[in-house]
């Protein structure tokens, strides 16, 4: 392309060759090349129209769902949408998934930070790799068998720090206990921390490596200790970078499915104790009403699908947008 | 006069070295901690292995705290503390992880054989034991060959835009979305799929609709990876090419997408694994079999990931069997395609020039 535009510009004095030369000169008119543009630009185009086609016809049936629903979409306590006065609301879904993405950010933040620090700036390079592999494959394991885990393993194994939260801190109704199979908001927050713990590692990695050595070294000149330098140029340069990789995570596990389908136990009510099963989240939901769903019902799962992936189009978008706002200063490091 | 030297030493400090702990306190700290975590736990009748780590962890971090606070001071003392505490949370992904694969190796390898491999749960109730995965292999296999075969052209031929032509609104906007489309949750393409092609179109459930779908996820994986790997290909070899008048589409063809090719093998490998666990689109989409349908495009068939939920739902001793050996062949087949892909992509990394 380049070659193409200077051969364009150079030849200034004879105004009909131009227009002969141009063709000539210029890569796109190749038959080949106009071809093989017009291919990857064409899927470039693909994958717009997905996206555009996900939002139109998740809007098309959700708004068959809406226009039946007699309950209020945003308050009821209810999901009755195979009924024939169908009878729905999302208001018990919203609480458990933001409920159930908090617990898993406020686990899998700083950890992940730590991982990520230790990474970067404290394991010794020959084990940084090998650490760096580890948390690739703990990415790599499919949401079905951590399900499959945190149900049959981790949940059992949970009692005991339930009823001794219970006994602690029971007194603030958040952490009360009543004993039983602890599937609960809590136990799928912890769940969803381990999963979201590679993303939200790996992005925050990479923003500590870029941090400007020069600061550091400055630091270390000056006499700060590892903490120090840290703590003073490589967490503040990596802020937004944080931000941004716990959105990434965040939007992971707002839409998390599977596992939360199998590791909780499903109830319409909301309760404060987070450590007794019940709550729901929209992606379990679905998975978990779809089979007996009616072609109603379907639709009023398609609804509450559509509302997950408005919410984490802007959980995605607002972390994105954070990274490239960075990428254009970080440059200037390098 | 050769008394006072001695005494001068001792009077002067030295002032170059502040006093430090000698290497040795970590470890006898660690052992320390550990004894008296045993002992506590012993006294106190603790059952569970974890709290005595626990109690271990803690002890080692209050006693190098304090120890380092009357050696060393403050500033050192908190150095070593975020030392530790980075050393904790490095333990606390390892845990899971750890016990993750030994409880599905142990668990899975209970009923799993050839038996369980090469026969299909179509005779076999799900409370009873017996059965295998056979059908939901082929279901799988398919799947995600159907799905690569849409996913891996329009993911290459996008990245090949986004690197060797985008320039302007179009490729800002397509980065922008291909990143986004990496966070839709799994479950809502399943539902665009069932909305458009189920709801819409009227066809019945199949293993091409979970394909489709399945698609949606990979493609922004492929176009991530792929435009990595081309942004690696120096550009000496681009001009090169265009300088011997290759035409521009011949150079991506026979020079770029050569030199990355192992990157983008990798690249496809590991969406792949990513798209073969996926259990939500599936679930919408294919329904469940017990019997074997190789066929992808005519009724429902089975899957490795809905299988271990459809297993696990069941909720016998059997049925649980069933679902951990299929997750160990799930895990086995995930971990060997990761593993392959690493091995492409360090033995073909592009030779970045330098």
């Amino acid at each position: 392309m380049d070659i193409a535009t200077q051969t364009e510009t150079a030849p200034p004095p004879p105004p009909p060759a131009t227009t002969e030369q141009q063709r000539a000169s210029r890569g796109a008119t190749r038959p080949g090349d106009r071809i093989f543009l017009g291919l990857s630009r064409g899927s470039g185009i693909v994958l717009l129209v997905i996206m555009a086609a996900i939002a139109a016809f998740l809007t098309y049936r959700a708004a068959l769902a809406l226009s039946d629903n007699t309950g209020n979409f945003l308050t009821t306590f209810e999901w009755d949408a195979n009924a024939i006065p169908p009878k729905f609301g999302i208001a018990v879904l919203a609480f458990g998934t933001v409920v159930s993405s908090i617990i898993a950010l406020v686990i899998a933040v700083p950890v992940a930070v730590g991982i990520a620090l230790f990474i970067s700036h404290y394991a010794p390079r020959k084990l940084a790799v090998p650490i760096a592999y580890v948390i690739d494959l703990l990415a790599a394991v499919p949401s079905i068998v951590y399900g499959l885990w945190g149900a049959l393993v981790v949940a059992p194994n949970l009692t005991g720090f339930y009823s001794w939260l219970d006994t602690v801190l029971g007194w603030t109704g958040i952490f009360e206990y009543q004993g039983g199979a602890p599937r609960s908001l809590m136990t799928v927050g912890i769940l969803l921390a381990i999963m979201i713990l590679p993303i939200i590692t790996n992005v925050s990695r990479e923003v500590f490596l870029q941090a400007p050595k020069m600061h550091e070294e400055a630091a270390l000149a000056l006499g700060a200790t590892r903490w120090e330098v840290i703590r003073m140029s490589v967490l503040p340069f990596g802020r937004s970078g944080i931000i941004s990789a716990s959105m990434l995570g965040l939007g992971r596990a707002l839409g998390e499915t599977i596992a939360v389908a199998t590791v909780l136990s499903p109830t319409f009510l909301i309760s404060a104790s987070l450590l007794d099963p019940g709550g729901g989240t929209f992606a379990q939901n679905i998975a978990s009403k779809f089979n007996e769903a009616s072609e109603y019902g379907r639709d009023a799962l398609i609804a509450s699908g559509l509302v997950l992936f408005l919410i984490t189009l802007l959980v995605n978008g607002a972390a994105r947008m954070i990274i490239a706002r960075r990428k254009e200063y970080s440059g200037a490091n390098a | 006069m050769s008394t006072t030297a001695p005494t001068a030493q001792a009077v002067t400090p030295d002032t170059l070295h502040a006093a430090r702990l000698p290497r040795w306190t970590s470890p006898l700290v660690a052992i320390g901690s550990a004894a008296a975590a045993v002992g506590i736990g012993l006294a106190a009748g603790l059952h569970s292995r974890v709290q005595w780590g626990l109690i271990a962890a803690v002890l080692f971090v209050i006693a190098s705290y304090v120890l380092a606070t009357a050696v060393e001071g403050r500033r050192q003392a908190k150095d070593r503390f975020a030392t530790s505490m980075i050393w904790v949370t490095f333990l606390l992904a390892v845990i899971p992880l750890a016990s993750l694969i030994w409880e599905t190796v142990e668990r899975g390898s209970k009923v799993f054989s050839p038996y369980f491999l090469s026969h299909s749960m179509g005779v076999v109730a799900d409370q009873d034991p017996g059965g295998g995965i056979n059908h939901a292999i082929i279901g799988t296999l398919q799947q995600v060959a159907l799905a690569s075969l849409i996913a891996v052209p329009i993911g290459l031929l996008t990245a090949i835009y986004l690197v060797e032509y985008g320039r302007g609104k179009l490729a800002k906007a397509v980065t922008f979305f291909v990143d986004v489309m990496t966070g839709i949750p799994s479950i809502v393409a399943g539902l665009f799929v069932l909305s458009f092609w189920i709801l819409i179109l009227g066809f019945d459930f199949s293993g091409w609709a979970g394909a489709m779908a399945l698609s949606i996820l990979m493609m922004p994986v492929v176009v991530r990876s792929t435009e990595e790997m081309l942004k690696l290909v120096p550009n000496e070899l681009r001009e090169a090419s265009l300088a011997l008048g290759v035409p521009k589409w011949r150079t991506i063809l026979k020079v770029v997408l050569p030199t990355a090719i192992g990157g983008i093998t990798t690249g496809v490998m590991l969406a792949v694994a990513r798209i073969a666990g996926e259990t939500a689109p599936v679930l919408l989409l294919v329904w469940v079999n017990p019997f074997i349908n190789t066929n992808p495009f005519d009724g429902a068939q089975g899957s490795l990931p809905l299988y271990i939920y459809q297993q696990y739902a069941a909720g016998s001793e059997a049925s649980y069997d069933r679902a951990w050996a299929a997750a160990l062949a799930l895990i086995g087949f995930i971990m060997i395609l990761n593993l392959v892909a690493r091995g492409i992509a360090r033995w073909k990394a592009p030779k970045t020039g330098r």
